[in-house]
């Protein structure tokens, strides 16, 4: 098991540690539910320095990019980024990813913790044009600040505009006393922010100025759990529940980053997908009655038989009730379809419903 | 951490309160710790003659789906059922406003084998 540099920090801040991904991560500190509430209200920081991070440089650099990911990347210009996936040649998904746009030819491509090996093998593998690829994983820490107060909360700590960086685009700049700190306008909440990557002989130094600077802002640590409810009420796909090597991107809604414009690996299947459907979709549901839908129980039609999976599921902090993602047949993906969750000896009904769950 | 020394307990981080043939059931303050936020505890036992150590309910964290084990054997003749709209009191007050149920007990020597807060303390390394 492996320890991320601000390891004895979590420990210190009495964080309920787990091992995930092959590392110990903070899960809690004070409590899911206390710690959802602050990102969605107020501030709060996650260290998600487990996450992979590959360089990827040269003048090949975007055709090797564009033939492993599905969306576009011949669209970023230097400071955006994208979000995308890599495929597999049997119509299945490597990983999700981001693909940011750091210098003419360089690229940074931030991965899952736990697919880092298996992301380097398959980008390794098709690099057949010869672009330069360093992994820093190793090297690099991710912290995820967010929250609708992050943008007042940061703003002394550099001299960028941070109101200024647009959804999704990124800046090169000095944060908390550091030079050329990545400061982009991303995450996996739905609540806006940030997520900083840094050298790990500066994260130490980026966490107590970003508390220093957030203290009045009530700003706390943010563990995995509330991570977890925080996408899951946003309807964001978790590789590994709802979306992995068996799942086409189309089937898991991502044909919005699925693009005809280039080609790429296995393009011919999923394209045809897109443009005709699948035989199963991932679907968003609610429960209509009490109870907390998880991860591997069926979906089951009135008459009691199963046609589908929860792949994700949780009772939602925001709004108290069972929400989940799973994948159902074709013709109980409409907004409004009745479906059931068989937890333990009940078929609880649910209702299909369209993203995100949580609206602000 | 609190466990009080009137109480008896489990290995299944379960107290016991015995009353009469009336024993009342929650769990420690080390269980709901350990489970964090308690979002649901679902009872749908109530009527029934259960044996000791057979599954009389859930308890539900954000993360986590756990079994409440029947500590004795017999019959669940109440369900708590303020913690049907606010399970977290399981949390605040685990061995007051968070108790589970009520059995009504049918083997009293079974309560010889329940543990006393000295062994319970030492089971969880207290």
């Amino acid at each position: 098991m492996k320890n991320i540099a601000l390891n004895d920090t979590h420990v210190k801040l009495n964080a309920k540690m787990v091992p995930f991904a092959g590392f110990n991560m903070p899960v809690s500190y004070e409590g899911v539910n206390v710690e959802h509430e602050t990102v969605r209200n107020g501030v709060g920081v996650f260290d998600v320095s487990h996450m992979g991070e590959f360089l990827i440089e040269g003048p090949e650099a975007l055709n090797l990019i564009q033939k492993v990911t599905t969306n576009d990347a011949s669209k970023l210009t230097v400071g955006k980024a994208q979000y995308s996936c890599l495929p597999n040649d049997k119509g299945g998904i490597v990983d999700d990813l981001i693909v940011y746009r750091v210098k003419e030819e360089t690229y940074l491509l931030v991965v899952n913790a736990s697919n880092i090996e298996k992301d380097w093998n398959w980008i390794s593998q098709h690099n057949t044009m010869g672009a330069t690829m360093k992994d820093l994983s190793e090297d690099y820490s991710l912290l995820a600040i967010q929250g609708p107060k992050a943008v007042e909360a940061m703003h002394s700590l550099t001299s960028v505009d941070l109101s200024a960086i647009k959804f999704y685009s990124f800046e090169v700049a000095d944060f908390a006393g550091i030079d050329h700190v990545i400061i982009s306008a991303t995450g996996y909440t739905g609540s806006g922010g940030f997520e900083i990557y840094c050298k790990n002989s500066e994260v130490q130094q980026v966490w107590d100025k970003v508390f220093e600077a957030g203290a009045d802002f009530g700003i706390k640590p943010i563990g995995l759990a509330a991570r977890d409810t925080l996408r899951l009420e946003m309807g964001y796909c978790l590789y590994g529940n709802d979306i992995d090597d068996t799942t086409s991107p189309i089937e898991a809604g991502l044909g919005w980053i699925t693009k005809s414009t280039k080609s790429f690996i296995n393009d011919e299947e999923i394209l045809k997908q897109k443009e005709r459907g699948t035989e199963r979709k991932l679907v968003a549901f609610e429960l209509n009655d009490r109870g907390i839908p998880r991860q591997g129980y069926d979906i089951v039609d009135s008459q009691g038989r199963k046609i589908g999976n929860v792949t994700s599921g949780t009772m939602s902090p925001s709004m108290g009730t069972g929400i989940g993602l799973g994948y159902v047949p074709s013709v109980f993906t409409d907004v409004g379809s009745q479906i059931h969750i068989q937890i333990r000896k009940n078929a609880v009904p649910a209702t299909v419903v369209k993203l995100p769950f949580y609206k602000k | 951490m609190n466990i009080p020394a009137e109480l008896k307990y489990t290995k299944d981080h379960e107290w016991v309160s015995i009353e009469g043939d009336v024993a009342t059931v929650g769990i420690t303050d080390f269980a709901q710790g350990e489970l964090g936020d308690i979002v649901y505890v679902e009872v749908e036992t109530v009527d029934e003659t259960l044996d000791k150590d057979e599954i009389f309910g859930t308890v539900e964290a954000v993360k986590t789906v756990s079994d409440l084990f029947l500590p004795l054997s017999g019959e669940i003749i109440e369900f708590n059922e303020a913690l049907e709209d606010e399970p977290e009191k399981v949390n605040t007050d685990a061995y007051g406003d968070g108790w589970m149920i009520k059995i009504k007990i049918s083997d009293a020597s079974e309560v010889n084998g329940l543990l006393s807060a000295d062994a319970y303390k030492e089971l969880i390394g207290a």
